[in-house]
């Protein structure tokens, strides 16, 4: 580190690690162990059964750690998250949910830490009276995940390491909320 | 006054550190601790213009003043993409 007035190292400060604890049992959570889609669509419905119409739909997405990204070989993952302010965005995706489709709910887990190949990153489950509704929820959910969650991903090939950034898209962005819209009602 | 930075991703590892302090005046922006974290880290200077932030764990825009003792993080851009920045 150059030296530069005014800019101190912080030996006291918590690792990132510390502000990743697993939130279980909450519907929106950062977690450290591997999610399961089935088990949040189990508690969506539980929870919807006698809700208004009662709950007719259950949709759920688990994105896997996949063996090859862009033709190299992947060994591993780290998923990587703020975990606080990640919250904080599978909330406002919670809620824009609740506007766009009304009374459907939704459960989003994003797991941290090291994955292996065929390992769940993120489970995401949707809930509805009726099917069209959850599988547009479901896949709204993910979209949006991966536009605004301040999670990361770092690969490690064979041949060496990446961090996978894609374009970030401010979470007031509406061209992006509305392009993440779109692919869910397609 | 003085403020807390917090670096995530790859922006953690080129600066070697998760966390820092950082000195800036009275009336200062999140930008001016971004200036002042890429002039001690001169390699984090690219991703100025790709870099979110957040305030108090709170999403912020860089043009947002910071408060004595407040928490910074700086983000990079999130997974999901394809586009990868200058460096990898």
């Amino acid at each position: 580190m150059k030296e530069v007035k005014g800019v101190h190292d912080v030996k006291a400060v918590p690792e990132v690690k510390e502000y990743t604890g697993a939130m279980s049992a909450a519907r929106l959570a950062i977690v450290s162990d591997a999610p399961s889609a089935e088990a949040l669509g189990r508690d969506l419905e539980q929870d919807a059964r006698y809700q208004g119409e009662g709950c007719g739909a259950v949709c759920t997405f688990a994105g896997i750690v996949r063996s090859t990204h862009q033709n190299r070989r992947v060994k591993y993952l780290e998923y990587e998250a703020f975990a606080p302010l990640a919250l904080k965005a599978f909330a406002r995706i919670e809620d824009e949910i609740g506007r766009e489709w009304p009374g459907t709910s939704i459960a989003i887990h994003h797991r941290i830490g090291r994955l292996e190949i065929g390992e769940t990153s993120v489970a995401i489950a949707a809930a509805s009276a009726h099917r069209a509704d959850a599988f547009r929820a479901c896949r709204y959910a993910i979209e949006r995940v991966k536009q605004v969650a301040p999670v990361w991903k770092h690969e490690y090939f064979e041949d060496g390491d990446v961090w996978v950034e894609g374009a970030a898209s401010d979470i007031e962005d509406e061209a992006a909320r509305r392009q993440a819209l779109e692919r869910a009602c397609a | 006054m003085r403020v807390k930075v917090l670096l995530f991703a790859r922006l953690r590892e080129i600066a070697g550190q998760s966390a820092l302090s950082c000195d800036v005046a009275p009336g200062a922006t999140i930008a001016d601790v971004w200036q002042a974290i890429a002039m001690a880290h001169p390699r984090l200077a690219p991703f100025g213009a790709a870099v979110s932030c957040a305030r108090n764990e709170d999403f912020a825009r860089m043009q947002t003043p910071v408060k004595d003792e407040d928490e910074i993080a700086f983000l990079p851009p999130v997974s999901g993409g394809a586009l990868e920045l200058i460096g990898s």
